[in-house]
């Protein structure tokens, strides 16, 4: 079998991978959306259950709107600063791209701290997710939106990296695109923990 | 150290030891003759590490054969149990272990068979139907494959070590929760359709991208065969309905692992929760596995009447409209849970409804037969074995959407007969169509058509043997998941036929074996040489059989419906054309099985609750995903002058 370098020679190959990264991106948006189903299930359950505090503490109750109001602030700029990753990649400005990737990543591991940070101090003052069917619920439906986001996290010290290695090139704009639209989905899911979860408690 | 896991984990059932001894017997002989012929460097580079979808699809066969045997082998003991366990004598089945084997039986069958099987045919068929060289994601696709396989591995497993669920095949709370299950038995069955389902999904989202996005020129959308679209179909409902399954089971998983309580007795949980939501996966799911059979017999049914299909259009419609109406039928599997008159009325209603799409189809075949040229060969036959059965699984079905009737009825045999009758009537019978159909082109050689005759009036007949007289028995008050009766109800007779049923069912399958063996050891008496050997319509039977690796040498060009047909009809050879180009291809890579891999580790750590080792499985994926990242060479460029050759390889077997 005849392997050739697919650099050299061929000029429709070019072609060839302009269709791939369309394929890509579109398979990337079909498992966004079966994402969003398995959120919605979530969600679902939790209005089923957020009532069901079987005598423990209600959402009124548990949740600093403060606290959770910079944790929202945080995210949603990290989608902004994601977006200026991407306007720098199509200008092919490979340190801007890793200096706003970077900057990226630190909002989201201070949200994900400050995540963690709630959870342990609910868990401290009697609130467990063992403690009744809503607060299962609860912990089960943030926890989902913060392993989502730190999954996220790794994902882009992978592409950083690829992004040192290789550059820009058509296939890290890609795979960024890609990262790109997993980061703004994260923010709008958590959109709605905020509204249905934290908003819609506080009432 | 090993958590849960000890030697007190093997049981000393006779029976299991049997299976279990005949199990790794099984697995003896295959390591020893890859030792012995030393094909352990052909397994891993052909098969282990191979990215073409027509090996994963030979694997996906493979698996889903094999678990037939097992999945029938729970059905024989069942119906042979049954059939002893009357008055005094209480059958050869503990109780703990017949509700293993049901509950084995169903998933098994469901997942771990069906699924498989339709999935071995789409990746058999979809690309060449519409003119690709191979689906959209070819590495995807062995790692889905290497999920589904360990999944399956893991049931198997719990035959030998611990237990597997004693629950029923949904494994309903409260019954499935920790107080009440307290074995690995119920853990067993969470991560294997945990990890199969993750493999089910990525293959759907694989499937509709290459559907939508790789056909040929001039393909349009209602230019597509019609099993292309009612796989399109089957895959829209995999990637709705399979996220619901994972959060079904994961929330399920919860309760048992952290103590949390989503389907508990206490706390605030909420059990018909559960059931609603395991039942808007499982609703769509027995589309997914239908609508393909459904293509197949559309194509079967043109193929051999020798007549395009009869309303080709509303063919499409019809499974467009099924598509959508399996999402709004759920609740008739639990008309029972007392939602009120109003809710159960809608759910009977739709679920009425479904049955007009399903009818229009089989109107549709039914006309294409008309004053069609009937060759009755062993897919038209399971064809028409379907037509029958499946109407009469549909009107049963009928019968129960009506809430009044399903509230005597539910659970009782009435619904097993019921489902077995659309399941072996359409499934089974379309997939073993299917695989009759395409067996010369995907291996090159037809089997043998009096052994596939012999094989389905076992099937049929030992079908209505075996299912019939649970509709009576259903009428009598016998309830499913039953393992002891009392001589009085007058049940015994009806299960001794029955079980006599299963055992006609039984020789079918053995004949199956039989074609398969004496078919590949005579395949030089029946190669199939010309590509085309029913006279088809579609892309397929236009290149060589087997394909080669990378299907056409040429893209096709296609400007009508069964364009094969007509090409033929106005004597347009396709093959003159001896100018190869480069052909893109994936390379090959052992990544999907080592991902796999590790996360079958993860989720037999998680079963025995060894946490290091689980820990460890999840580092192991993370790094293997991470590794293939920074892999930017998956791909290469096959020369036009390697093309060449294969091709006039082919070209001079003529």
């Amino acid at each position: 079998m005849n392997i050739t370098n697919p650099n050299s020679q061929h000029t429709h190959h070019d072609d060839h991978h302009h269709e791939e990264d369309k394929k890509n991106l579109f398979g990337f948006w079909l498992y966004i959306m079966t994402d969003c189903i398995l959120f919605a299930m979530i969600f679902a359950a939790y209005i089923v259950l957020h009532k069901n505090t079987f005598g423990g503490a209600s959402a009124h109750e548990l949740f600093s709107m403060p606290f959770v109001l910079t944790e929202t602030m945080i995210l949603l700029t990290s989608s902004f600063t994601y977006g200026l990753v991407m306007l720098s990649a199509h200008k092919n400005q490979t340190k801007m791209v890793l200096l706003w990737l970077f900057i990226t990543f630190i909002l989201g591991v201070v949200f994900i701290g400050m995540e963690i940070h709630e959870f342990t101090n609910l868990y401290n003052e009697g609130h467990g997710w063992d403690k009744s069917a809503f607060l299962s619920s609860f912990f089960t439906l943030v926890g989902t939106h913060g392993l989502h986001v730190t999954s996220g996290l790794i994902w882009m010290c992978a592409l950083m990296g690829q992004v040192m290695v290789h550059g820009i090139t058509k296939k890290t704009i890609n795979k960024l695109a890609c990262l790109s639209l997993f980061w703004h989905f994260l923010d709008i899911v958590w959109i709605f923990v905020f509204t249905i979860v934290y908003l819609m408690g506080a009432i | 150290m090993f958590g849960k896991l000890s030697l007190n984990a093997i049981p000393t059932e006779p029976i299991i030891l049997g299976a279990t001894g005949f199990m790794g017997l099984a697995v003896l002989i295959i390591l020893g003759a890859l030792f012995y012929f030393k094909k352990w460097g052909w397994l891993w580079r052909e098969w282990l590490t191979s990215v073409d979808a027509k090996k994963i699809g030979i694997m996906y066969l493979i698996l889903a054969l094999v678990m037939l045997m097992r999945g029938f082998s729970d059905a024989v003991l069942m119906r042979s149990h049954l059939m002893l366990s009357v008055g005094n004598n209480h059958g050869f089945l503990p109780p703990f272990h017949y509700d293993q084997v049901f509950t084995a039986h169903g998933v098994i069958m469901i997942f771990f068979m069906a699924m498989p099987f339709m999935f071995a045919l789409l990746n058999l068929v979809v690309p060449l139907q519409i003119g690709a060289r191979d689906v959209a994601y070819p590495f995807l696709n062995s790692f889905s494959f290497w999920l589904t396989a360990a999944g399956a591995v893991l049931v198997n497993i719990s035959l030998f070590l611990g237990e597997f669920a004693k629950t029923g095949w949904l494994a309903y709370p409260p019954l499935s929760e920790l107080p009440f299950s307290p074995g690995v038995g119920v853990d067993y069955y969470i991560w294997s359709l945990q990890i199969s389902g993750l493999g089910t999904l990525l293959a759907g989202i694989n499937f509709i991208v290459t559907i939508l996005k790789m056909r040929c020129p001039g393909m349009t959308l209602m230019r597509m065969p019609v099993f292309t679209w009612t796989a399109l179909f089957s895959m829209i409902l995999v990637v709705i309905a399979f996220p619901v399954l994972t959060v079904t089971l994961a929330m399920l998983g919860l309760d048992r692992y952290l103590d949390m309580h989503f389907f508990s007795t206490d706390f605030g949980g909420n059990q018909m929760m559960y059931v609603n939501m395991i039942w808007a996966w499982g609703h769509p799911e027995v589309y997914i596995l239908i609508l393909p059979a459904f293509g197949i017999f559309s194509e079967v049914v043109a193929t051999f009447c020798k007549k395009a299909l009869f309303g080709y259009t509303t063919m499409i419609w019809a499974s467009g409209a099924i598509t959508l109406l399996s999402f709004v039928v759920w609740l008739h599997h639990f008309f029972t849970m007392g939602a009120g008159a109003d809710v159960n009325a809608f759910f009977g209603i739709t679920t009425m409804i479904i049955s007009i799409p399903t009818g229009v189809k089989i109107f549709n075949w039914l006309f294409t037969m008309y004053r069609g040229r009937i060759t009755f060969s062993v897919p038209m036959l399971w064809t028409m074995g379907f037509f029958y059965t499946f109407v009469i699984g549909g009107v049963t079905g009928v019968l129960m959407s009506v809430p009044g009737a399903d509230f005597e009825l539910h659970n009782s045999l009435f619904l097993i007969a019921h489902f077995h009758n659309t399941i072996i009537g359409g499934v089974v019978f379309g997939y073993l169509a299917g695989i009759t159909y395409w067996f010369p082109k995907v291996f090159g050689f037809k089997l043998n058509p009096k052994l596939g005759k012999a094989s389905f009036w076992c099937w049929l007949i030992g079908f209505y043997v075996a299912f019939m007289p649970l509709y009576i028995l259903g009428f009598m008050g016998m309830t499913r998941r039953l393992n002891h009766y009392d001589a009085s109800t007058g049940w015994h007779p009806f299960l001794v036929v029955a079980a006599i049923g299963t055992l006609i069912i039984g020789i079918g399958i053995l004949i199956l074996v039989v074609d398969l063996v004496t078919s590949f050891i005579n395949r030089n008496q029946n190669l199939d040489v010309t590509g085309d050997p029913w006279d088809g319509r579609t892309l397929e039977w236009s290149i060589p059989s087997p394909p080669p690796f990378y299907n056409f040498a040429h893209i096709p060009h296609v400007d009508t419906l069964d364009a094969f047909w007509h090409s033929k009809q106005n004597k347009i050879n396709q093959n003159t054309n001896t100018h190869y180009e480069d052909i893109h291809m994936p390379k090959n890579t052992g990544v999907g099985f080592v991902l796999a891999g590790f996360i079958f580790i993860i989720g037999f750590a998680m079963i025995w609750h060894i946490w290091w080792l689980a820990i460890a499985g999840g580092v192991g994926t993370i790094a293997t995903v991470i590794f293939r990242a920074f892999d930017y060479h998956t791909d290469y460029y096959l020369d036009a002058s390697e093309v060449e050759k294969h091709e006039s390889k082919y070209l001079n077997r003529k």
